[in-house]
């Protein structure tokens, strides 16, 4: 690993001016936090954090639509867990949950699933949250329905898509970063291709990285290596896991079940493109498709930073509220909720060692 | 949320494989895998659904990391 931080040090020498890098996703946040990362980089090289928390993109609206849907008689919602105290305009799920809504965290949507069996009286509604890591489970899943005959099983897809996020981030001209360290499990599943054009379109060298801290450092000199020589390439270091490929035969499973659709994130605003519906055949399964719900637009709260820090222009530390009047025990945005978030990950590791 | 954990595969029906994930066992679907699983083999598993074969190394490595990861979240969901 040392020699892996000494290469990294010649070359952000022979770069000669500091260098800012984006990891997309949060399980990279918080593995660069608990490995101390940071500490092993020279000054010159910035980390910043990217859209990759699907609990803290998930749109105020989209929160409280599920918990709209918690409220209709005969209803179950499921969702994983880390869902459950996200704000919404006014409450969370489970303030939803201890004022009477049938709100249930599984695992696995295939959990979901048991459920509509055991409960064919009831309509249970998956709350579909996440990346490509995700959705194909979601699809799978709902193969499965069809072929047990399961038809009380539904589901409410905020599902979203990293590549189509990191082109409106480019975009956006807002966000100065030179790479991207590329989700290792998104990628498992789309491979490399998906990104290409951060490449070829906007010439920004880009890895998918693993997640142990010899990965991420060799991930960091790759992506030093490129910039160093005026290369753009999407690059593999993950090679143990992702191939260039990915898992084709989750991408079609996902295709068959989903099409793409607009899409709000928090923080960054509809992204054309970067959400999966169910496609026209399986539309009997989306819930918005079978009960009418008309919910208001979301109001971000004011003061509350997460859109500027998912998109890596500022960290958390810049947010008036941060570690005082949000904090993980008591988050105001969805940043400090998830632990994947950056807000959550800078509370716990930043806070503590200052 | 987007974690996938190693896990070693010790039956298979069908379908659904029984994984052993830290001496817990759970019923996971070999839907999404893009090839044949083998008893034994190390899967990445995802929301109840295995997504990649990998090596027996790179198994045990990646799970201490995750481990940590894990216990943050738990910690935050407790
Ligand atoms: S510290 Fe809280 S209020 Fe500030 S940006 Fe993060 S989540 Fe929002």
């Amino acid at each position: 690993m040392q020699r892996v931080v000494n290469k990294i040090r010649e070359l952000i020498d022979s770069i000669g001016r500091p260098v800012r890098l984006m990891e997309v996703c949060g399980t990279h946040t918080v593995a660069i936090f608990r490995h101390g990362i940071r500490n092993l980089l020279p000054s010159g090289i910035k980390l910043l954090s990217g859209p990759g928390c699907p609990v803290c993109v998930t749109s105020i609206r989209d929160v409280e639509t599920a918990i709209a849907i918690s409220r209709i008689k005969g209803v179950i919602l499921t969702t994983f867990g880390d869902m459950m105290r996200v704000p919404g305009n006014h409450k969370s799920l489970s303030e939803a949950k201890a004022e009477g809504s049938d709100i249930r965290i599984v695992y696995s949507p295939l959990d979901a699933l048991k459920l509509a069996e055991k409960n064919r009286d009831k309509k249970i509604v998956f709350f579909a949250t996440g990346f490509e890591t995700t959705s194909p489970s979601v699809a799978g899943t709902i193969m499965q329905a069809g072929k047990e005959g399961i038809d009380n099983f539904y589901i409410y897809s905020v599902h979203k898509t990293v590549p189509p996020a990191l082109r409106a981030l480019l975009n956006s001209g807002e966000v100065k970063v030179e790479g991207f360290i590329l989700p290792g499990h998104v990628s498992t599943i789309i491979g490399t291709r998906p990104y290409g054009f951060l490449a070829s379109a906007y010439g920004k060298p880009s890895v998918v990285t693993g997640f142990d801290a010899g990965d991420i450092l060799t991930g960091i000199m790759m992506l030093l290596e490129q910039i160093a020589s005026g290369r753009a390439e999407v690059e593999i270091q993950y090679t143990k896991v992702v191939k260039e490929e990915g898992n084709p035969k989750a991408v079609a499973i996902m295709n068959e079940y989903f099409e793409p659709e607009d899409a709000v994130w928090r923080g960054l605003g509809t992204i054309p493109g970067s959400g999966l519906k169910l496609r026209e055949n399986f539309r009997q399964r989306d819930i918005r498709s079978v009960i009418d719900l008309v919910v208001p637009e979301g109001k971000e709260p004011k003061a509350c930073s997460c859109g500027d820090v998912l998109k890596g222009i500022k960290i958390p530390t810049d947010c008036v509220l941060f570690g005082k009047a949000c904090t993980p025990e008591k988050p105001v945005g969805a940043c400090m909720v998830s632990s994947e978030g950056s807000c959550a990950a800078y509370y716990k590791y930043e806070a503590i060692s200052k | 949320m987007c974690l996938a954990i190693p896990s070693r595969v010790i039956r298979i029906k069908d379908m659904i494989a029984t994984i052993d994930v830290y001496g817990a066992r759970r019923d996971i679907s070999l839907l999404l895998m893009p090839d044949e699983v083998e008893i034994g083999d190390y899967v990445l598993v995802h929301a109840g659904f295995a997504i990649q074969k990998v090596q027996e190394e790179v198994a045990r490595e990646s799970l201490s990391l995750i481990k940590q990861v894990l216990e943050a979240t738990e910690e935050e969901l407790s």
